[in-house]
């Protein structure tokens, strides 16, 4: 059993289901992760097509007129082969000019007409009473045939009870309140609502498999497959008919007007536009939908044959309205879950209809009729308002009630006595009106303003004319003599054999005429008048579209579209053009594309590039600012990238002059290091020359305080204590003058002559001076110097000074009389060398370089000699140094030792 | 004043040392051979038996072959500082009697220190005046006393 309490529930928990996962889709939209943005979702959006029409219509009519049902598919599936040229312009127009609705469309393409919109808001909303009316009617039909179950009764029609006891009242309450609470939560500046695409994708994969379903059970449950089904149905007459073409009313001419305006509708009804235009977020999609939304078509249409005969068959007495066949059938067979189930599917249908149409239209009549009047009337007061967004909400709600309600008393008072397909029929008819303006300002670009008007009020008076008053008279509003026989009598008018056109089907008929006044009103009136500028520059544009390039001006970017090239402008502003070729490069290498439309893959790629550069976070809205955001165009995004960069080396420049504080603290960290070690060194220096000069003057002092206190000291002894004296004083001034000469050589206070200096008499020079060394300790001189002077460039005095350094040092060290000393001049290629060879007690390997550090001595070999004043080789190493050279020792203990100056060869 | 009167009275007997057995042992340690000299000249002049080393080790093998009364210790020499030697000396209780004086020509108060608390009696600074030292060796020997 299946009381309203179920039926009620099931119902609500479902549209508790669509409402989650609208509501899921909205989050991850608003996170920028976008769960439609694929072909699937957008493919299984657009069969939003499929209303309640399709899911109890089109039993509906193949149970009367067989084949009949089929144009209103094959007019989407004929569409669909021309997505990829008709559709694409449509998508990168609104895109490019931000459009917002079929209005909107229509008016940008005009000039930016307001009245133009207003228009098309109007014929939109009238045009679509009857398709809602129809969606209103399906779902109260199908309530009160289910609440009946088991019993499979018509209900009353619903003009005979009052309002309150209305089934379809009810119904039209709730939808308004759930479409309210769907589409107006918040206003979206691009009229995006990626939450009801998600939940409209999911009605329609759940409307499928139901339809299908029950076709399968009706088919393969109830009869013994497919050919059961068509021999029984063949043996009667009626329904044999059913399964030929020639059926149709009209004919063939009937077929193509009811496959035209499927193919206009398919388009241009506003929640069509709203699918296929405005929530694309990719026009890359339409690729996949060009052949998958025909095969969803073919897959829901399946099974609409089979029922409708097995409906036939099975309620041969003609009690069930064929119109709830789907549902009936599965009841009948006493399966009241799948009769709840295909009750689900056709609410859903018609609730994603009716929520997508009255989204969309209030948000037409909102910002095409009712803002702009508001905005005439009283421009100041809504000026004087901050918040404009809760006046705007109020008025898409109050927009949507009155869409919703106006339908309920459409279907009330016209639509009742109408079988669903006749009445959404109607509202086809509307929506093909928009169609010339549209495709014809596409193509055009002298289609103007003033033929638009012309086009489409005729256009909308002829359909009025012929399809709205007939239906109103059929319903008893107007006298039903106005069809038979012409208003006031005049035959020429009759509605349905307009200016005498007779015999044609009322929908062909109204379609020959309206399209007829909508086309030649446009070409006319272009014709006529002179468009102005605006009008040329958005007729231009919009012709146009597909040929501009991105460096045109103003060149758009789309969201969730992103071409290779705008993505390697964006690298390459932070990056580098170089670099930024390379990566490219390298990722057409590896993943072998030169698509010019970028993959999500280049995107990621990409963004992680710039991640390297600017951060995971700027790269994240950078990439996003064009690939998922709103539409921006590209001077918006050069804006921000400008800005971004702006403050990008704005803080390169921070962080760089950071880096180099740091480096100068460093710096200056470092030389007070230096610094301090100086001072130490300075210290010790000091503490060490003090040393030195204490040393001698304490013999001096001693010495001569002695011989003052001992006056008559022996003669001997006195002149020994004075000659130690004098040679105290000697070592005391020696000293002094290598004290200023190192301090001079250090400070580079020194003034050196540079002249040309030939080694060789330097050294024989340098001979002559220590000769008297030589002689006192009778050691030998050796001197191997060669036959020809060696030049050099450097200063005569300083270099004698080195020479005599290393001899006076070579014979302090050598033994008395056994003492032998060699210096030489050995020619070599590169350098010029001199070596300094004595047959000492030689100076141990570790004492190698410590030998030429200031006051250093080799205590160890001089304990009990004169000792040196510590400062000859430290001297001797500055000057050989300032001419570019080297000197050092080569020795072992016991093997004497080598001193060797290398200075570079002159030139 | 009084000390310094009675020095240079005892200064100008100073060719007649006093006799050899009673007179206190000195050892002149120093690597700068001059300095050695004219120590070794006060000391002698001034009645002490004196002995020399012109380093740390020598010093300290000829304190071991017989300990002095008085060590005047240079800080600055080879094979073993003067603060080596000083320590090395007070470490052994058996020269627990020898008395030190640092010589040094640095004569920074931080040396001073170092050396007094290795257990040097007194210190020196060179250049000395040779009144001083022949008086401070001669206040240490009577302390001892």
């Amino acid at each position: 059993m299946l009381g309203d309490g179920v039926i009620i529930a099931s119902a609500l928990v479902y549209m508790g289901l669509l409402f989650g996962i609208a509501y899921y889709g909205d989050q991850r939209a608003d996170a920028g992760r976008s769960i439609i943005a694929n072909p699937y979702i957008y493919t299984l959006s657009l069969a939003i097509y499929c209303t309640a029409w399709t899911f109890y219509g089109s039993v509906g009519l193949a149970a009367a007129s067989g084949v009949d049902f089929l144009p209103i598919y094959l007019g989407p599936t004929l569409m669909a082969v021309l997505f990829w040229f008709v559709l694409r312009r449509i998508v990168r127009i609104t895109k490019a000019h931000r459009i917002t609705s079929i209005a909107d469309f229509v008016a940008s393409r005009y000039g930016k007409s307001g009245l133009l919109a207003g228009m098309v808001t109007v014929i939109a909303v009238l045009g679509v009473l009857p398709y809602i009316s129809i969606q209103l009617k399906a779902i109260a039909t199908s309530f009160n045939v289910l609440r009946l179950y088991p019993a499979v009764t018509m209900p009353a029609a619903s003009a005979q009870q009052a309002v309150w006891m209305d089934t379809t009242f009810y119904v039209a309450l709730v939808l308004v309140v759930f479409a309210i609470l769907f589409g107006t939560r918040h206003i979206d500046n691009t009229e995006r609502h990626e939450g009801m695409v998600a939940a409209v994708a999911f009605e329609s994969l759940f409307k499928l498999v139901v339809f299908v379903l029950v076709g399968a059970v009706v088919t393969f449950g109830m009869f013994n497959g497919p050919g059961d089904l068509f021999r029984q149905a063949a043996t009667q007459p009626n329904l044999a008919a059913l399964m030929r073409f020639d059926v149709v009313p009209g004919g063939y001419g009937g077929w193509l007007s009811l496959t035209f305006l499927a193919m206009m509708a398919f388009l241009f009804l506003p929640r069509q536009f709203q699918v296929l235009v405005v929530e694309n977020v990719d026009e890359t999609h339409l690729r996949k939908a060009i052949w998958l939304f025909p095969l969803y078509l073919l897959l829901i249409n399946l099974f609409v044959l089979p029922i409708a005969l097995g409906g036939r068959l099975i309620f041969s007495n003609g009690g069930v309205d064929a119109d709830t066949f789907v549902l009936a059938l599965p009841m009948a067979q006493h399966l009241p879950d799948l009769a709840l189930l295909v009750f689900l599917g056709g609410l859903s249908a018609a609730i994603s209809m009716i929520l997508f149409e009255t989204v969309t239209l209030s948000t037409m009549v909102c910002n095409d009729l009712v803002m702009p009047i508001l905005l005439r009337a009283n421009p100041r007061w809504l000026a004087g308002r901050a918040d404009l967004s809760g006046l705007l909400l109020g008025i898409r709600r109050t927009g949507i009630a009155a869409v919703i309600l106006l339908g309920y008393l459409y279907f009330r008072f016209v639509g009742e006595s109408y079988a669903l397909v006749a009445s959404g029929l109607i509202s086809f008819a509307a929506a093909a009106q928009f169609a010339p303006p549209i495709l014809i300002g596409l193509y055009w670009k002298r289609a103007s303003r003033l033929g638009a008007l012309i086009g489409l009020s005729g256009g909308f008076l002829i359909w009025a004319y012929t399809l709205l008053l007939p239906a109103m008279a059929h319903s008893g509003w107007i006298s039903a003599a106005f069809i038979e026989h012409g208003p006031f009598g005049l035959a020429m008018l009759k509605p349905y054999a307009l200016f005498g056109l007779a015999g044609l089907d009322r929908y062909m008929h109204a379609v020959f005429w309206s399209m007829l006044f909508n086309i030649g009103g446009l070409v006319l009136g272009s014709m006529l008048g002179k468009p102005d500028t605006i009008e040329q520059v958005q007729g231009s544009q919009f012709v146009g579209i597909l040929e501009r390039k991105r460096h045109d001006g103003d060149s758009l970017l789309w969201r969730g579209v992103v071409e290779t090239a705008e993505l390697h402008e964006l690298l390459a502003r932070f990056i580098g053009p170089h670099r930024a070729n390379e990566a490219f490069d390298r990722y057409a290498r590896e993943h072998d594309t030169d698509s010019l439309q970028a993959d999500s893959r280049l995107i990621h790629y990409t963004e992680r590039l710039l991640a390297g550069a600017i951060g995971a976070a700027s790269a994240r809205v950078m990439i996003s600012s064009i690939v998922m955001g709103e539409v921006l165009s590209i001077e918006e995004v050069m804006t921000i990238l400008d800005e971004s960069t702006q403050v990008i080396e704005y803080s390169r420049r921070l962080e760089q002059k950071s880096r180099e504080l740091e480096a100068a603290s460093a710096e200056l960290q470092e030389a007070n290091n230096r610094l301090r070690a100086l001072d130490r060194l300075k210290d010790e220096f000091i503490s060490t020359v003090t040393h030195e000069l204490r040393t001698p003057l304490t013999s001096i002092r001693a010495f001569s305080e002695i011989l003052l206190a001992n006056p008559d000291m022996e003669a001997e002894q006195c002149s020994k204590f004075l000659g130690i004296i004098v040679k105290e004083s000697e070592r005391l001034t020696r000293l002094i003058n290598q004290v200023l000469d190192m301090a001079k050589i250090d400070s580079d206070r020194v003034e050196w002559r540079i002249d040309q200096v030939d080694l060789r008499a330097l050294i024989e020079d340098a001979i002559n001076s220590t000769s008297q060394l030589f002689r006192d300790k009778a050691v030998v001189l050796q001197a191997e110097l060669g036959h020809h002077p060696v030049m050099v460039a450097g200063d005569h005095d300083r270099l004698t000074q080195v020479i005599i350094n290393l001899l006076s040092n070579a014979v302090k060290f050598c033994p008395e009389q056994s003492g032998e000393v060699i210096i030489r001049l050995p020619s070599l290629a590169d350098t010029c060398r001199i070596e300094v060879i004595d047959n000492g007690p030689g100076i141990a390997r570790d004492q190698h370089k410590l030998i030429f550090e200031k006051f250093h001595q080799v205590n160890d070999v001089l304990a009990g000699k004169p000792k040196g004043t510590g400062l000859g080789l430290p001297i001797s190493q500055k000057i050989v140094e300032h001419h570019h050279g080297h000197i050092w020792v080569e020795s072992e203990i016991g093997q004497g030792a080598t001193f060797i100056v290398e200075l570079p060869r002159n030139g | 004043m009084l000390k310094n009167q009675h020095n240079t009275r005892l200064n100008e007997n100073a060719w007649q040392p006093e006799g050899t057995d009673m007179a206190n042992k000195i050892l002149v340690v120093d690597d700068e051979p001059n300095i050695v000299l004219s120590l070794e000249f006060l000391m002698k002049q001034a009645g002490f038996q004196v002995r020399t080393a012109s380093d740390g080790e020598a010093a300290l093998a000829a304190i071991a072959a017989e300990p002095p009364d008085l060590v005047l210790l240079d800080v600055m020499m080879p094979r073993k500082n003067g603060y080596e030697v000083c320590q090395a000396i007070r470490a052994n209780p058996a020269w627990k009697g020898t008395r030190i004086i640092m010589l040094t020509a640095k004569g920074r108060e931080v040396e001073r220190e170092k050396g007094l608390a290795l257990g040097a009696d007194d210190y020196i600074t060179k250049p000395f005046s040779t009144q001083e030292v022949v008086e401070r060796v001669r206040e240490l020997l009577a302390e001892a006393d």
